[in-house]
């Protein structure tokens, strides 16, 4: 029997403000326990919640990213129960009415993925396990981060659309500016409802909802275990339950929470303490001015105004600082293709060893630009580049010009030098050049292969076929 | 709407109140009273009237994002029933 | 210094006639003899009242004096004040310093009024008797075998028997203005909105409102006068012109309309308050007022709806005492569950369970839209009957309370004919509209209030009308003792 997968993603976004969402603490990260825990945070009796603008014009923002509609009139609403690190034993979050509605993103081949509702609501403290034997800790400083809860509709049928989905969005949300993506320090957490159906049938699948994942390898593993986990359930006979689970990274495995789902009825209403929130034309408008080029935008323009492959193109644009930083290499007068192959092959490689995002990125701009340079004017090859690009990554103080002088890197691109040498092996090598004359291309290369090597590497390789064309012509 | 000794046991649940045994048959009768009054709603015709959660019409004041508020662990670890220099202590949380 | 009105007070202290500290130490005396058997104060603090009325004279000494410089006042003990205990009433907030004033306390201190100490309420404000408070109940001043009112009853008991000049308090269903009907004086919930609750601990947030109980209407005109102002902590707070109150007391209302809700004035209406509001009548009438029957259809709804939507504000806003981050924590417990159980079932008394079930009850899935939503559509129902009949007229004239004072413990048992207390005052919290209940006689010798509801923000109209009423009459001058 074969079975289709459905996912759907809630993602928890934290947006960037400098305070909490109902109260002038700061949001600062790393913080010791409990210092941004002010008399809001911990719920103190007769305290109350006043609206971050901060907050509302960043969820604005992102509703008008993934052309959703932007509700001219939205409700906070209390979702209670009781958690210890949930001060007033209830959630400030939007419920009946969200701010956002009706958005969507394409992923691959632009398949839409609908994303059905974007809500403000408040973050909750964190609880430290352990502290005491029996005992928990509790830390406030996170309560009331301001939160954007972006949930999809269950659009999803593979692990790598899931997390083609979660990626386009991670990059979404830092490209306008309204998370730090840190997933690491819990600033975009996804929480995956995943589901199988005989293959075909129009009815839904019981779904679980997988919590804690931190990083796009774990939730590919854990969705991956789940399909099959639910797969092999389901054809032993079993019935899934409809339940939370969490990853364990280090097993690689799902397991059902046990506390939390037992009876939750959380018994939403609008919270009196906040009236409606309303949202004018004018302050819609005013946000989308600020919005600037999206990154769908951007990668249209990569391939028609720079000439660059969708591949490339879409590489550049899959982080803002990847495409800033393309565009003030270009802005320095460099060759797009060649600064496009550059990041996207060299520096990304480099990268990627180092598992090192492009954020965390060392290379010294300015001698990056310079080695740029130095290929387009044919000083050194590309391959010489390379050597040079080694040394630059290793230590941000090497000299592009100086390494290539102290390497005897220079690239011979003056005829009269490379010619003798051309000469020199067509006098050498007949059997090749009868091959070439029968009509071999493979021994053209050849060839360039034996002047290069006679010029210890350093001729110009276009120059060379150039010369030995013409030469082989004269034969 | 009549009460059972299973809602009393939901609704000590859900509010985090325990209910003594010998206590919910007395809790139960004050508390269908107390339906029973409000239950008294249910005949006045409702249809196409929305609902008013705020006396007055006005919509939320938003705040601008500067930090106002200032540490005040110390103090406020010290009004917790039960504290170390960092943390709220409260019994083990089973996840 | 008892009987002084608090114009009185101010005129004495930048007179010189009396100092700050003296007046303070004349009260803080008045409360050692009276309060052991009144029982209307929860903290007194002589220290910390004392330095604040030092503070005062300074002022004063400076010419730097307001209405209310140096007098002192008693704060109910639901405002969070600063290095005080505030406790609500409540066992959960008996070990409860707060470490922050509420707005309603900072204004005070800012006008530089003495914090004469925190005064006895029915638990976090859910009562109508007083008798729910943890630290026991608060008795009549004019007559102790008898219930104060609730849920403001320290309040109304302190003032009543002369242990303070005015007091502050709150109105979710009645509480300012059924305790003062009771004890014969005059207390003023203000339009929802014009007091901030900062601060001030809730109970049911859209219902909650601060107002003053004082001996007249010119008292409350004056502790108005500090008490209203925006707060950009309160998003419910509103933006809007303080009018001058002490101002407009002596307009004239020759002319103007009071409205009769015919469903108050009925055939269930205890025939002595009515024979009492007649006479109220009859003397505004000799003032020029003229009088119109209007109606507010859906008031006989009001107490269910109450008890709907209070209650499911109240669960959730009470959520916040589990034993966790503050207040009290139950001594034993094998788990994190049982903490939270034990501490909840201890820490509350009966009444405020009793309605955090019932507002979990009106919430919960499959209950929601026929309690909760419900008594919202209700609620809108009831306000847009005060809002047509203000079409009518000036001000609405109504009874305070069913009833005079009724002996303790007579209630207890049977929650509904307590909340049956507040038939005449819940609709304008409903509504969120400001009513003033002011002394109208006396009943075998227990006071009797009349209520005077006005339209939003129009609390210089009611107060003005009341202030009218007190010049032709002198039920709100009769102190407990005095022949009546």
């Amino acid at each position: 029997m074969s079975w289709d997968i459905v996912i759907g993603i809630e993602t928890h976004v934290q947006l960037t403000t400098q305070t909490k969402i109902f109260s002038g603490a700061s949001t600062s990260y790393g913080m010791p326990a409990n210092e941004n825990a002010c008399l809001v945070s911990l719920a103190y009796p007769g305290t109350l919640p006043v609206l971050n603008k901060e907050a509302v014009k960043k969820a604005i923002k992102f509703g008008l990213a993934v052309n959703a509609d932007i509700a001219e009139h939205s409700v906070f609403a209390r979702k209670n129960y009781f958690y210890p690190d949930l001060p007033k034993g209830y959630q400030i979050s939007q419920f009946e009415l969200p701010v956002v509605n009706n958005g969507f993103l394409t992923i691959g081949d632009n398949k839409k993925i609908r994303i059905l509702r974007a809500h403000l609501e408040e973050d909750a403290g964190k609880s430290v396990h352990g502290i005491l034997n029996n005992q928990t800790g509790i830390d406030l400083n996170r309560a009331g981060t301001p939160l954007l809860e972006i949930v999809t509709e269950p659009d999803m049928n593979s692990a790598q659309e899931a997390i083609a989905y979660a990626k386009k969005l991670h990059n979404l949300v830092q490209w306008i500016g309204v998370c730090d993506g840190n997933m690491q320090e819990g600033s975009f957490r996804c929480d995956v409802n995943v589901s199988v159906k005989p293959s075909g049938s129009e009815k839904l699948g019981t779904r679980r909802e997988i919590k804690n994942l931190n990083s796009f390898r774990n939730m590919e593993q854990a969705i991956n275990f789940e399909v099959n986990w639910q797969i092999e359930q389901l054809e032993d006979g079993n019935e899934i339950v409809q339940s939370t689970v969490l990853f364990n990274p280090d097993t690689g495995e799902t397991r059902a929470m046990r506390s939390k789902e037992e009876a939750n009825d959380y018994r939403y209403f609008p919270d009196p303490d906040l009236l409606p929130l309303k949202i004018t034309q004018e302050d819609i408008d005013d946000i989308r001015s600020t919005l600037g080029e999206l990154p769908e935008v951007s990668i249209k323009r990569l391939v028609e105004d720079f000439k660059l492959n969708d591949a490339d193109a879409s590489i550049i644009t899959s982080n803002k600082k990847t495409y800033e930083f393309f565009q003030s290499l270009i802005s320095e007068g460099l060759d797009p293709k060649i600064t496009a192959n550059w990041i996207v092959v060299n520096l990304f490689a480099k990268l990627n060893d180092n598992e090192l995002s492009i954020n965390e990125s060392t290379i010294n701009k300015d001698q990056f630009v310079l080695l740029i340079r130095r290929i387009m004017d044919k000083t050194i090859s590309n391959n010489a580049a390379k050597k040079i690009f080694d040394l630059l990554w290793d230590d941000p103080k090497v000299e592009v010009d100086q390494s290539i002088e102290s390497l005897g890197l220079k690239q011979v691109s003056d005829s009269s030098a490379i010619l003798p040498l051309v000469q020199e092996v067509i006098a050498h090598n007949q059997a090749m050049v009868e091959q070439f004359k029968s009509g071999k291309d493979k021994a053209f290369n050849a060839l360039v292969g034996q002047v290069m090597k006679l010029s210890k590497g350093k001729a110009n390789p276009g120059q060379v076929s150039e010369l030995l064309k013409d030469e082989l012509n004269k034969v | 709407m009549a009460l059972t000794d299973k809602d009393i046991k939901k609704l000590s649940h859900l509010a985090k109140i325990n209910i003594d045994s010998k206590d919910e048959e007395i809790v139960l009768s004050k508390l269908e009273g107390i339906i029973k009054l409000i239950d008294s709603m249910q005949k006045v015709n409702t249809v196409n009237i929305d609902p008013m959660s705020h006396a007055l019409d006005i919509t939320q004041p938003l705040r601008e994002d500067v930090v106002t508020e200032k540490n005040q662990k110390n103090d406020f670890l010290k009004l917790g029933p039960e504290s170390n220099e960092d943390h709220f202590i409260v019994p083990r949380v089973v996840e | 210094m008892k009987n002084l009105s608090l114009k009185e007070l101010n005129l004495g202290l930048s007179s010189k006639k009396f100092s700050s500290e003296e007046l303070t130490k004349f009260f803080l005396n008045e409360i050692k003899i009276s309060n052991p058997k009144i029982n209307a104060f929860i903290t007194v603090d002589e220290e910390k009242s004392l330095q604040q009325a030092r503070d005062a004279d300074k002022r004063i000494s400076q010419n730097n004096i307001n209405e209310l410089t140096g007098i002192p006042i008693a704060q109910k003990d639901i405002f969070c004040a600063k290095g005080w205990k505030t406790t609500c009433g409540s066992k959960m907030l008996d070990n409860f310093y707060s470490p922050y004033d509420s707005k309603v306390i900072e204004l005070f201190n800012q006008s530089g009024a003495v914090n004469l100490g925190k005064t006895n309420m029915d638990e976090f404000a859910m009562g109508s008797s007083n008798e729910t408070s943890y630290y026991g109940e608060v008795r009549n001043p004019w007559n102790l075998d008898y219930v104060p009112g609730g849920s403001s009853g320290g309040s109304a008991a302190a003032v009543a028997s002369g242990m303070a000049p005015a007091s502050t308090a709150t109105d979710t269903g009645g509480s300012i203005r059924q305790p003062s009907s009771l004890c014969g004086l005059t207390g003023l919930k203000p339009t929802y909105g014009l007091v901030s609750r900062f601060g001030m601990i809730a109970f049911a947030s859209s219902l909650d409102q601060a107002g003053p109980i004082a001996k007249s209407a010119e008292d409350c005109a004056l502790m108005l006068k500090v008490m209203a102002a925006h707060d950009t902590r309160d998003s419910t707070s509103i933006k809007q012109n303080i009018p001058d109150y002490q101002k407009s007391l002596d307009h004239p209302i020759k002319g103007k309309t009071i409205g009769l809700p015919k469903e108050f004035f009925n055939d269930d209406l205890n025939q002595e308050v009515k024979i009492v509001l007649e006479q109220v009548i009859d003397s505004y009438q000799k003032m020029g007022v003229n009088f119109k029957e209007i109606s507010l259809a859906n008031s006989h709804l009001s107490i269910p709806v109450y008890y709907v939507i209070a209650p499911a504000e109240a669960s959730s806003n009470l959520s916040r005492y589990d034993g966790v981050k503050f207040g009290y924590r139950a001594k034993e417990f094998k788990d994190l569950e049982e903490m939270y159980l034990k501490t909840r079932e201890q820490g509350f008394g009966e009444e405020v369970k009793r309605r955090i079930l019932v507002g979990t009850y009106v919430l919960s899935a499959g209950y929601y839209d026929a309690y909760y939503l419900k008594a919202q559509k209700i609620r809108r129902l009831i306000a847009h009957d005060f809002k047509n009949a203000f079409k009518e007229c000036d001000l609405i004239l109504a009874p305070s309370c069913p009833s005079t004072a009724f002996k303790i413990g007579d209630k207890t048992e049977d929650p509904v004919s307590m909340y049956m207390q507040d038939m005449y005052t819940i609709s304008t919290n409903l509504a969120g509209l400001p009513a003033i209940s002011s002394p109208a006689g006396f009943i075998n010798k227990m006071p009797v209030g009349f209520q005077l509801i006005g339209n939003y923000f129009d609390e210089a109209t009611i107060l003005n009308f009341t202030h009218q009423y007190q010049q032709i009459t002198d039920w709100h001058q009769k102190t407990p003792g005095t022949d009546i």
